[in-house]
């Protein structure tokens, strides 16, 4: 087990090396600092000295891949990839280009994502797998095809309607809730609750239909037969058979996204101004912040190699027919 | 005429989509899934509201220059036609069918009199004196003529089309026998191209759907937003395509070192954030466009070329789930007995993938390309939210969202303009998800146990 675990480290470091190099390619290569930096100064009037100044700032300053200037083993340690890429290898994220520290920033701002993401999917997973078991218990009839209509209606409605809709009716028209933004500690509850269901409403048209297929693929097999066969109710051969059956492929498919929610939902976050990693990665791509988001790159792959050994593990635990190897 | 990149490569996607077409119908085993989809009422119905979005989006996509008018800026043969609903622009906003403008204005009468009140409108309902007591009877009267003209015209299509059909049937049907599936078809148009026609009528006296911030006509720009919706659904996936089918067929098929230099692209493609992925490549996209402003001379080929970046991004980015689809496949297609029969007998591999692989893997390829479409143009709003997404000056539903957004706190609220970008995005998401439902059916042979 250890010794899979260890392996399927050292295979992530090649996987980060990648994603590495695509983002450095993307981001200094495409275009060079020069341009950026003119980007950031604004088109038209800028010096020569003035990019100078900022590509020294910001410590863009130096060559992309190789210098010629420096001695032995600093030709390659003094390049901006080195420079850039092995600070991101050691979570040490260095500072923004509006000059903040991005680590302290990335801590601080994920413990409100992820209260808004973990209960998100936590009611999300519990209504959706609800809503499919009862979907599937009452198969072939008008719950059923009520129920594939309404699923059909939700998902084809874009999420950002169900976010302006909610706001209006509950927030504004019923002033239930406030409208929008964030509070520490227990008095977040009031402005959590809305994006909350919100989040899980919207899910729920895809998600119902997804659990659905699953519920449906083990309601036809063999042992599901055998179970009613020796006097099982269909409610009993559901709950007992199928339902855990079926979490295998539900509880792995959670496990993937489970590190990922520390990143937060970007557009949940900046319609309820909640101040987590989500709202911070769109500030950067508005304000054309190249450095949090080649962070926020850098994080959100970790984190979701973090999710695939942890389906791998968690693979193990729940089914005891795979093994690791 | 100018041929815009999204424009050349739609059509290019057109012809090979009729390609497509004429294949399938030459091949048996493609002949009981299709025959599946023509019998479901809904796929039918889906696909014919489909087929009329496709058909604005292509009179969209003919670019030219108007020759006439001193204005230089490309038009597409939608703008032309539509050159009522572009030019009648009012002053800024102002609601469905009235008369007056949203905000008060300092109003000079003929005689020298000034007073604060509500201007009327350059244009909609121009045609009425006294709108505080015709304006409702007229909307019922133009209501009226509109619905009724519609119902002529689709009558005398509909008649046209049986007596053209029974023309080419050599008599041997009598004029009324159809299909189900027809049936239902004609119905359909004839409801669509009533409303469609209806809505036209409406839009020369009214702006049916309000006018926006800068007054333009809501009900234009809903229209011109479908060829956005359109392009990002198809033209992605005429970018993912080729990289899906040829990466997870050689994956499946020739595994080992092949196969783990593939799975490492994709794991690695995966790993990113796809938002941040489109995020970072708009960016450079944008520092690119600043640096080289003299290639984007005119508005619409700047938006064009950032619609095209656009989809291709997205392709970029969305290949990896139908890769990884197709390489699970081929490993089990690879020990089918009659592949390896085919390697027994000594064919080539490039013609086994073709011959054999191939045409074994094409319905997973067509149901992920109908389950992809309506994901895109969803898709594409919440990019342009995020500033990620199609130009500013570009119209599409997202677009027209995001300048909505803030005017819902105004008092009376501003509603129209969201609620015309949720009628057209809902009806296009809802037949493309219908439809793609219909052919999922039709050619999983998972779901065919029945």
């Amino acid at each position: 087990m250890i010794q899979y675990i260890i392996r399927r480290f050292l295979y992530a470091i090649p996987l980060l090396i990648g994603v590495n190099i695509l983002t450095f390619v993307l981001f200094f290569v495409v275009n060079s600092p020069d341009d950026m930096a003119r980007m950031q100064l604004g088109q038209k009037r800028v010096t020569e000295q003035a990019i100078t100044n900022w590509k020294q700032q910001h410590g863009y300053n130096l060559p992309l891949l190789w210098n010629e200037k420096a001695e032995s083993k600093d030709k390659i340690t003094q390049t901006i990839f080195y420079q850039k890429s092995v600070g991101l290898f050691l979570f040490r994220f260095g500072v923004s280009d509006s000059g903040r520290n991005i680590g302290a920033d990335i801590q601080e701002r994920m413990w409100p994502s992820l209260v808004l993401a973990l209960p998100t999917l936590i009611v999300g997973l519990v209504v959706d797998v609800s809503f499919a078991l009862l979907m599937v218990l009452y198969r072939n009839s008008a719950v059923e095809r009520a129920g594939i209509v309404s699923c059909v209606v939700l998902l084809s409605i874009s999420s950002l309607f169900y976010i302006i809709g909610g706001q209006f009716i509950f927030a504004k028209l019923l002033k239930w809730v406030p409208i929008s933004g964030y509070d520490d500690g227990f008095s977040a509850l009031k402005f959590l609750i809305l994006p909350i269901l919100i989040g899980v409403f919207s899910g729920s048209g895809s998600g119902i239909r997804w659990y659905r297929t699953l519920f449906l693929e083990e309601v036809e097999k063999d042992y599901v037969r055998t179970a009613r066969a020796k006097g099982l109710t269909e409610t009993q051969a559901l709950y007992r058979h199928v339902l855990p059956n079926a979490l295998i492929p539900i509880l792995t498919g959670v496990v993937v996204i489970l590190p990922l929610l520390f990143m937060g939902s970007l557009i949940m976050e900046s319609f309820f101004s909640i101040p987590g990693l989500g709202s911070y990665t769109l500030d950067a791509i508005n304000s054309q912040d190249f450095a949090i988001v080649r962070s926020m790159v850098f994080l959100g792959s970790v984190l979701y190699v973090l999710g695939l050994l942890l389906t791998d593990i968690s693979y193990t635990l729940v089914d005891p027919r795979v093994r690791l190897s | 005429m100018e041929i815009l990149w999204t424009d050349a490569l739609i059509f290019l996607l057109l012809s090979s989509l009729f390609c497509l077409v004429i294949y399938m119908r030459k091949q048996d085993q493609m002949k009981r899934p299709i025959q599946k989809i023509v019998q479901s009422k809904v796929g039918v119905a889906a696909l014919v509201i489909l087929l009329f979005f496709i058909f604005i989006g292509l009179l969209d996509s003919i670019h030219f220059r108007p020759s006439n008018t001193k204005n230089t800026e490309i038009i597409s043969a939608l703008d032309y036609w539509a050159s009522n609903l572009r030019e009648h622009g009012e002053k800024t906003y102002s609601s469905p069918f009235s008369t007056h403008l949203y905000s008060k204005e300092i109003i000079v009468s003929p005689d020298g009199a000034v007073h604060w009140d509500y201007p009327r409108l350059d244009h909609g309902g121009r045609h009425i004196n006294l709108p505080e007591h015709q304006l409702l009877l007229d909307i019922l009267k133009k209501l009226a003529i509109g619905l009724l003209q519609g119902l002529v015209i689709c009558s005398l299509l509909v008649v046209g089309f049986l007596i053209i059909r029974y023309k080419c049937t050599n008599k041997q049907t009598t004029l009324l026998s159809l299909s189900p599936g027809l049936k239902i078809a004609l119905k359909v148009a004839v409801v669509v191209i009533s409303v469609a026609y209806f809505l036209v009528y409406l839009s020369n006296y009214y702006h049916v759907f309000g006018t926006d911030k800068v007054g333009e006509d809501v009900f234009y720009q809903a229209i011109k937003s479908i060829r956005t919706g359109l392009v990002l659904g198809t033209l992605t996936t005429l970018i993912m395509l080729p990289l899906a089918i040829v990466f997870g067929i050689l994956a499946g098929f020739f595994g080992g070192w092949v196969d783990d230099i593939i799975q490492y692209v994709y794991t690695t493609l995966n790993a990113i954030p796809s938002v941040l992925l489109i995020a970072a490549s708009i960016l450079m996209v944008q520092v690119y466009m600043a640096g080289h402003e003299q290639e984007f001379t005119s508005i619409i080929v700047r938006a064009d070329t950032r619609l095209l970046f656009l989809c291709l991004i997205l392709g970029v980015t969305n290949w990896t789930g139908l890769c990884r689809l197709l390489r699970a496949e081929t490993l089990k297609l690879r020990e089918m007995e009659y592949v390896q029969a085919a390697k027994a007998l000594g064919v080539k591999k490039g013609m086994i993938l073709f011959r054999h692989i191939l045409p074994n893997v094409m319905h997973i390829v067509l149901i992920s390309v109908v389950l992809d479409f309506s994901s895109l143009v969803l898709a594409e709003a919440v990019l342009s939210y995020i500033n990620i997404g199609v130009d500013s000056t570009t119209y599409s539903w997202g677009n027209m969202i995001n300048g909505a957004r803030l005017e819902m706190a105004r008092e009376p609220i501003v509603w129209w303009s969201l609620s015309a970008a949720f009628l057209f995005m809902f009806t296009l998401v809802l037949a493309a998800n219908l439809f793609a439902d219909t052919v999922q059916d039709a050619f999983d042979p998972r779901r065919n146990i029945e």
